[in-house]
């Protein structure tokens, strides 16, 4: 199991090739407006773009949205505001053709894996960020993806629990072991949950390298900068 | 920072009252001289429970009709946003227009279509005005833009990310509308089917163009009401009385609307 994509969105410039393999972590770092989004909502089908992606052998690139098996999780999380958190969780086995109760015992399985069993009968509302994230995290593996995409997990969670909540998801997605794609602008977020790293910058990848290369030997100003205030922490 | 004193002119009040009093005056009047004790009898009359009866069946047909085509018509205006402006603007105003119409007006408009030689009527295999559907015709013209309107800011109001969000669960796009879609602008459906039934319950102008005036077929409560104003005031008064009952439930509804899992 493996991801190949050839990622182009002319309109907002972005030319990147990736691959992923399996139960590996690949990171996109780069600044603001860099294009990261744009590449994941490429991969998942919500922007358009021209390129082959291959997932698993299957070409996808002109699957739909809900065809493609990518899993997403958004930077808001974008959880169902009328659903319970055990309903949200369901909404995937459900919309793939489960029944109800089955969709439903799948979905308490994967609160309970990730720590979050009693929350099953609560609103997205009455969540906090880090919670709302493992429910986003739980609803998107529930759906079993072949590819999980996670959008700046963590730049929606207050300062003072995000390493928490970080080292949380790098355990769950290092045991849930598919292939994952993580956009973020923070080292500490690639040090903690990636094996490689895309530096995009303008639509390009201006460096590639393992996580201990890319803080070893900065290849662009950009990763120089951050390496230097990340020391510093 | 200091808060500025709230200040109102005394000479404000003067307009504002005689404002408040020209709304609300004559409510008092219609229920300080309703025939309360005859109200029972007056009630169980043919003529009124026939209106009554009639006036329930059309408006919620018409209600029915508005859900069924105002629905995709408010999905198709709330996307309409990135359209180029001229068939925006346009769209807009067409849906707009039957709010600001003199109902008479609208009445008129759909004999010149519909009508034994309207139009669009003079290839119908029957005769359309002056049936009950014309009335729910006439209701449906009249009400269901204030349906589409509602449903139109309630979708707006949604993030559409959402449903891109359940498309990558693998939801299809019949499931995404049934399953977040609607049940997030349900609130909205439901507070724009119930302006809709109003209207459409209070409907008198194009209703009487359109339809005309038979006992048991269209003769819908308001036009029973003027009518028998001419006869039988206290019929009338008790006529109205039902239809500001009515309004007053809509509106009791509409404010203490219940909100489904969007209450936080």
């Amino acid at each position: 199991m493996s991801l190949t994509a050839a990622v182009r969105v002319p309109e907002r410039s972005v030319d990147l090739d990736l691959t992923v393999s399996r139960g590996r972590t690949l990171a996109l770092l780069g600044p603001n407006g860099a294009g990261k989004s744009t590449v994941l909502g490429a991969i998942a089908g919500v922007v358009a773009s021209v390129g082959q992606i291959t997932l698993g052998g299957r070409p996808i690139e002109n699957a739909e949205v809900e065809d493609r098996r990518v899993g997403y999780v958004f930077q808001d999380y974008l959880l169902f505001p009328h659903l319970s958190v055990l309903e949200n969780v369901a909404f995937g086995p459900r919309s793939q053709g489960r029944g109800r109760a089955a969709s439903r015992s799948v979905a308490g399985e994967w609160l309970d894996r990730l720590g979050i069993g009693a929350l099953a009968a609560r609103r997205p509302a009455e969540l906090s960020g880090g919670q709302a994230q493992r429910v986003a995290l739980a609803r998107a593996l529930a759906a079993e993806p072949e590819l999980l995409l996670l959008d700046e997990p963590l730049s929606a969670l207050d300062v003072e629990v995000r390493a928490e909540v970080r080292e949380e998801l790098a355990r769950h997605v290092k045991e849930w072991g598919g292939l994952t794609i993580l956009v973020t602008h923070s080292l500490d977020d690639v040090a903690a949950l990636a094996d490689d790293v895309i530096v995009l910058e303008k639509g390009r990848a201006t460096q590639r390298a393992t996580v201990r290369e890319l803080v070893a030997a900065p290849a662009t100003p950009y990763v120089s900068r951050l390496v230097a205030t990340w020391s510093e922490d | 920072m200091a808060r500025r004193k709230s200040f109102l002119a005394p000479g404000l009040w003067i307009p504002a009252g005689l404002a408040l009093g020209l709304l609300a005056l004559p409510l008092v009047a219609l229920v300080v001289r309703a025939p309360w004790a005859e109200l029972p009898v007056l009630l169980a009359d043919r003529t009124v429970t026939s209106a009554l009866g009639l006036s329930v069946l059309t408006a919620v047909l018409s209600t029915a009709v508005s859900l069924v085509l105002g629905i995709p018509l408010a999905l198709v205006l709330a996307r309409s946003a990135k359209w180029p402006a001229v068939p925006r603007r346009l769209l807009r105003a067409l849906v707009t227009v039957p709010l600001v119409l003199p109902p008479v007006v609208g009445g008129v408009a759909l004999l010149l279509l519909l009508g034994r030689r309207g139009l669009l009527g003079q290839f119908l295999p029957f005769q359309l005005p002056f049936t009950t559907a014309a009335v729910v015709i006439a209701q449906t013209f009249v009400a269901m833009p204030f349906l589409v309107l509602a449903v139109e800011g309630a979708i707006r109001a949604t993030d559409r990310r959402v449903e891109i969000a359940a498309a990558t669960l693998g939801a299809s796009r019949w499931t995404v509308f049934r399953r977040i879609t609607l049940p997030l602008v349900a609130p909205g459906v439901a507070s724009g089917a119930l302006l809709c039934f109003s209207r459409a319950l209070g409907e008198f102008g194009a209703t009487i163009t359109f339809a005309g005036s038979f006992p048991g077929t269209t003769q819908t409560l308001p036009i029973a009401t003027y009518l028998q104003l001419q006869t039988n005031p206290d019929a009338a008064i008790a006529l109205s009385l039902v239809l500001l009952a009515v309004s007053v439930g809509v509106l009791v509804s509409l404010r203490d609307r219940w909100v489904p899992g969007l209450t936080s």
